[in-house]
């Protein structure tokens, strides 16, 4: 295992999303692919800029709404046929048309959750210190600033190559960010 | 459409009414929106309104206490009208929710832009109308500290709760739907507390958001799954909406009492619930974009889109009356024929004249373009109909009970003081939790307005 860097990438800054997206674009054209972008907002095509497909997201969902679903039918299942049998007004004990109700909630319940805690879970939140919070002026891309950061781990990574590349690429405040 | 007109997605058109006001840029929303809650001094005009709010809160908690104390027997209700405004105001608070996750879930799944400055403060106003809602179906239970009954869990008594009771089938409703608002809510606002974090001066304020933001970053991979699991939470949100009236509904539909077992019941809610959520939105929105200036963000084509929705449900609604009387005339059960004309000549027929003035009758004049324009007129009709959405449960649920099918089992209902008192006590905390939300978090969401600001862009070009 190589040593813990105490830079933990290049920092680039820049002023519209579209500037933003195409330093993503060429980046990416030029091997690197430890890289992370920050917008204020969603920026289209960013995501596939940085060559990465689709996220995991929607199957955690379906796995929590199968579960929800399953889990709540058969639950009730098993209360009014095995734990607590009632007989009302000679109806089967499986009256299934009327489990459907809480079936539906349930499933809903367990896809929604899983939704968000999945979400959160694999974008490993809460994480509230981050090293690219040491640049003062990272504040701004909760605003109205878009961030471009090559990391230290990228196989290609260099200080300086790098900071001049992302100069070439019309970024402005190029900076270190250090990891600690 | 007559050839000369522009189609009506034409940006001429979105010019000529825009969703967003002119000249706005990625920095100027967000300091127009978070200056709200960062910088703003609080208002003379937030203490007063919010200390009258929490005053009516804390009768809503006297009122409580005394209930606790002496028992439902303070009410109004006694055999045959055991249901009273327990339920009536339950039915109405959750139906007012409702409008909140149509504008977060269905509006977004339909892709309309107009949604965008609405949504934040719509679905707060969700979550506390169902926090409302959510304390009358318990107090009314009689013995409320034994509510945990409801839900299943293993007790040594070894019973479990009636999966085949409509009842139930409301327990698992209400709290999937509070549950499923509060998350969805907080989704949203990840990146708006991340933006608060940073722009805030104090250090407690910075600690706060810090801790509720979870350390957003914006990353572009972050992004992706946030908007993922948004899409995905508006399509589980837009099913669960029309499941959470419709079940309410079966309240009522699956008994047998005459006006109650009809099957028209859960879209006629359902199209209620908007209705009077609509008008909620309304009542919130006016005074909320006059007393912070927000006239760029809420502008007048969000009042016109949010009155034609409330004319639009408004004759679903109207739809719903006329058949629940001409079936049960139709039908010819002397049941249910008697109860129409209940309604019509009954003791409570002033309420069911009320209930079609204010429903169906006046707000027909929402057809009116001016009227629709004069912001005062509709804050005016978003009263109207939330006072008429009340009659309405008024109506269903005290008429039918005084009136079932003995006359020796025939009664009067009448609300006592406490009945009053519940009922305006959880208008205070509804009030007093909004003027807390607007005063604590960004009412309009930042970010998506953000998204709005470089889509107008790309428009101009």
């Amino acid at each position: 295992m190589q040593p813990r860097s105490h830079i933990y990438g290049v920092l680039a800054e820049f002023d519209t999303p579209e500037q933003l997206l195409e330093a993503v674009k060429k980046v990416h054209e030029a091997g690197y692919r430890r890289i992370d972008a920050f917008a204020p907002f969603p920026v289209e095509g960013l995501y596939e800029a940085m060559g990465l497909k689709r996220n995991n997201v929607p199957l955690i969902t379906l796995l929590g709404g199968l579960a929800g679903g399953i889990g709540g039918f058969g639950f009730q299942y098993w209360v009014n046929t095995l734990a607590y049998p009632m007989n009302i007004g000679g109806r089967p004990l499986n009256s299934w048309p009327a489990f459907i109700p809480v079936t539906f909630e349930l499933t809903v319940l367990g896809a929604s959750l899983c939704a968000v805690f999945g979400m959160l879970a694999l974008n490993r939140l809460p994480h509230p210190h981050h090293p690219v919070f040491n640049v003062h002026r990272f504040k701004h891309a909760s605003s109205d600033r878009f961030f471009l950061c090559i990391e230290s781990n990228d196989a290609k990574f260099h200080v300086e190559e790098c900071a001049r590349f992302l100069r070439a690429l019309h970024a402005h405040h190029v900076t270190e960010v250090s990891n600690d | 459409m007559s050839a000369g007109q522009p189609p009506l997605d034409s940006p001429e058109i979105r010019r000529l009414t825009p969703v967003l006001g002119p000249g706005h840029t990625f920095g100027s929303v967000t300091d127009k929106i978070s200056s709200i809650v960062l910088t703003r001094p609080t208002s003379f005009g937030w203490y007063m309104g919010f200390l009258i709010a929490f005053g009516l809160t804390g009768l809503l908690t006297i009122a409580i206490a005394w209930l606790f104390t002496k028992g439902t027997g303070i009410w109004g209700i006694n055999i045959p009208i055991g249901w009273g405004f327990a339920i009536v105001n339950f039915v109405w608070w959750i139906g007012i929710g409702h409008a909140g996750t149509l504008i977060s879930a269905i509006l977004f799944l339909l892709n309309q832009k107009w949604r965008t400055s609405i949504n934040r403060f719509a679905e707060a106003m969700t979550l506390f109308a169902v926090a409302c809602a959510g304390i009358f179906p318990l107090i009314h239970t009689g013995r409320p500290w034994m509510a945990f009954y409801m839900f299943p869990y293993p007790s040594t008594m070894g019973v479990w709760p009636q999966f085949r009771s409509p009842l139930i089938w409301d327990v698992f409703a209400v709290s999937t739907y509070g549950t499923v608002s509060l998350i969805f809510w907080f989704v949203g606002l990840i990146p708006d507390l991340a933006t608060l974090r940073d722009h805030a001066a104090k250090k407690p304020a910075q600690i706060i958001y810090g801790m509720l933001s979870m350390g957003w970053r914006g990353s572009a991979r972050h992004w992706h799954r946030y908007q993922s699991a948004y899409l995905l939470l508006a399509g589980l949100a837009t099913p669960l909406v029309l499941s959470v009236h419709t079940v309410v509904s079966f309240d009522f539909a699956i008994a047998i009492v005459p006006g109650w077992h009809t099957t028209i019941f859960p879209p006629y809610f359902v199209a209620g619930a908007i209705y009077s959520g609509f008008a909620m939105v309304l009542t919130i929105a006016i005074p909320l974009r006059k007393a912070y200036g927000l006239e760029d963000f809420i502008t007048m084509r969000h009042l016109d889109n949010m009155a034609k929705v409330m004319l639009a449900t408004g004759l679903i609604v109207a739809y719903g009356y006329f058949f629940e009387m001409f079936l049960s005339l139709y039908s010819g059960n002397k049941f249910d024929v008697f109860l129409v004309e209940q309604r019509l000549h009954g003791p409570y027929a002033p309420f069911y004249y009320a209930l079609i003035l204010c429903n169906i009758l006046l707000p027909q004049t929402l057809w009116s373009h001016a009227l629709r324009h004069n912001v005062a007129f509709l804050f005016f009709m978003s009263i109207v109909v939330n006072v008429g959405m009340w009659l309405e449960r008024f109506v269903i649920v005290v008429i039918s009970l005084t009136r079932d099918f003995v006359p020796s089992a025939w009664g009067r209902y009448w609300p006592t003081f406490w009945d009053w008192a519940t009922l305006i006590g959880t208008i205070g905390m509804f009030v007093a939790l909004l003027f807390l939300f607007v005063r604590v978090l960004p009412a309009i969401s930042i970010a998506e307005m953000r998204e709005l600001v470089a889509e107008t862009a790309e428009d101009k070009k």
